[in-house]
């Protein structure tokens, strides 16, 4: 096994996502830290706006709240966030915005707001924050989540924000462009299929399974024909997560070797 | 004014209170004063209630509270906020929950003295299934319906800033948040500063004035009162205290231990600004100054 971790590798299959150029939406964690990565390998031009109101971010330490002041240093441009929600985000300048959640189904609906019955919930989470209009303004939106039956159920309990909702046209036919593109889980990689909308896997990472994979997911989860395994993260890839990005480990914990 | 004084005369039990300030800027002292003073039955509204709405849902003085996120941001969940929600403790707390865009509009809205504005989202998501208070309208201008978002008007709203003068026109820089939206919706406002400056500085500098005295009610000269947030070249964010509190909040019985030190235990912000000495010496900012501009004529 070679030396790095899942986490690495999904930061680095993130930043892959990413085009020089973009106008990207950034969260904190493997959001963070894959725009980060993109920013110093191979999208310098790349511009980061974070839903507190700093635009054209260039963050001299690992941002741990989006709030961060170190987003504020240096950046082109800090704004109230009723301008980072009207003019930014629903004039339509953001590229790509990256999503988590405690839920993602197959059709890349994401729920972020309770386990259970909204009025009686097993677990009531944080909530929408700016997920639901990221979600639903975006051009091209990246899921990263856990891979397992609990994860990726074939129904989330809430739709947060909305991804292609019940498949098909369903998205479109309300009015909605965009959509979730990628979700990269630490088991593989998924897209969505054009016409049904459903979730397809066609990447899995090193050492795991077909049988792995179809095990820890909440449907009987399509798998395109050329099924190909994610790359590994590089050297140099490696390098600057573990010394610039994240030298604390804080968002990446459970460093391998 | 004193924080004693400003907390005693503009905030009342029963009231639509509003502390904003988007990671940046939260006014905890503020917050502090309004537990120590037994503020009860209020109406909390804010996009991230944070560690401070947490404290006050714990200490009993929230009925209700309007929201976007409620979470420790890059840590955890807010345990007070969860036990409310899940188990009804220490009483059962009302909700009533949008998305940061709807609360930034819904601010707007109580602003500009208009009923409600629309928005492109809200197409799909079962926050309108759960929250009656979102509407649709037809567009009187093209063919498509807009989800709508009803204005918020706070009895008092409570921003912390780097400066202001005796009048209260009031400067901020870095994160603006919502707090000038917040502030123009409200029936009164209290502003609580690092420092209180000569109006010749204000004027000095005149696009940096966030909020006009005009609509401020009480001004308070409160060092470190945004502590353990931060404030943009005076001091940095306590990341290691909003990683601690975790474990502090998660049991309810050193939560209680955590209020009765730092909040009842203490009188005022002095106070803790001097148990807490040894840690705002570590935590205070570089100094980075920007570019000088010209605004003569």
């Amino acid at each position: 096994m070679a030396d790095y971790t899942t986490s690495e590798l999904m930061v680095s299959r993130a930043a892959k996502e990413l085009k020089n150029g973009d106008v990207v939406f950034v969260g904190i964690g493997v959001p963070s830290l894959a725009v980060n990565l993109a920013y110093r390998m191979h999208a310098p031009g790349i511009c980061m706006i974070y839903e507190s109101g700093a635009v054209g971010c260039v963050p001299k330490r690992l941002p741990i709240s989006i709030g961060d002041p170190c987003l504020v240093t240096g950046s082109l441009a800090v704004v109230p966030m009723l301008d980072v929600f009207n003019l930014y985000l629903q004039r339509g300048l953001i590229d790509v915005g990256f999503l988590g959640g405690a839920q993602v189904d197959r059709y890349g609906n994401i729920n972020s707001t309770v386990i259970g019955d909204y009025r009686r919930p097993k677990v009531r989470l944080p909530g929408s924050g700016g997920a639901c209009e990221i979600a639903t303004l975006a051009k091209r939106v990246v899921i990263t989540i856990a891979n397992s039956k609990r994860t990726l159920p074939d129904r989330v309990d809430f739709i947060t924000s909305p991804g292609y909702l019940r498949g098909g046209r369903e998205r479109e036919s309300l009015g909605l462009s965009g959509g979730p593109e990628l979700v990269i889980t630490d088991m593989g990689v998924y897209r969505f299929d054009p016409k049904t909308r459903e979730m397809v896997l066609i990447s899995i990472h090193p050492g795991v399974t077909l049988q792995t994979v179809k095990e820890n997911i909440g449907w009987d989860v399509r798998v395109v024909k050329d099924l190909t395994e994610t790359p590994p993260p590089t050297a140099e890839e490696i390098r600057i997560i573990r010394r610039e990005l994240d030298p604390q480990g804080i968002f990446l914990k459970s460093k391998a070797g | 004014m004193t924080m004693k004084d400003a907390i005693a005369r503009f905030v009342r039990d029963g009231d639509l209170v509003v502390m904003e300030g988007f990671t940046h800027l939260i006014p905890f002292a503020a917050g502090h004063e309004i537990i120590r003073q037994h503020r009860r039955d209020l109406t909390l509204a804010r996009l991230t209630p944070d560690l401070i709405y947490d404290q006050l849902i714990f200490a009993g003085c929230v009925r209700k509270m309007i929201f976007s996120w409620a979470g420790n941001p890059g840590v955890g969940p807010l345990h007070a906020f969860r036990r409310a929600v899940e188990q009804g403790k220490p009483g059962p707390l009302e909700i009533e929950e949008y998305t940061h865009f709807g609360m930034v509009l819904r601010f707007m809205a109580g602003a500009s003295n208009l009923p409600f504005l629309p928005t492109r989202n809200y197409p799909g998501t079962d926050l309108t299934e759960v929250n009656p208070r979102f509407k649709k309208v037809h567009s009187p201008y093209s063919d498509e319906d807009l989800w709508c978002v009803p204005a918020l008007n706070p009895d008092v709203t409570i921003v912390h800033a780097q400066r202001a003068d005796a009048d209260g026109n009031t400067q901020v820089w870095g994160l603006y948040g919502v707090q000038k939206e917040a502030a123009f919706a409200s029936r009164r406002v209290i502003v609580t500063v690092e420092e209180i400056v000569e109006p010749a500085v204000i004027r000095s500098d005149p696009n940096r004035t966030l909020i006009p005295g005009t609509i401020v009610s009480a001004v308070v000269r409160e060092p470190f009162g945004a502590h353990p947030s931060f404030v943009q070249g005076a001091y940095d964010r306590d990341n290691d205290f909003y990683m601690r509190w975790d474990a502090i909040s998660r049991d309810e019985a050193t939560f209680q231990t955590y209020l009765d030190e730092w909040v009842y235990g203490l009188p005022d912000r002095a106070a803790y600004r001097e148990k807490m000495a040894a840690r705002f010496s570590e935590l205070q900012a570089d100094r980075q100054l920007c570019a000088p501009v010209n605004y003569g004529f």
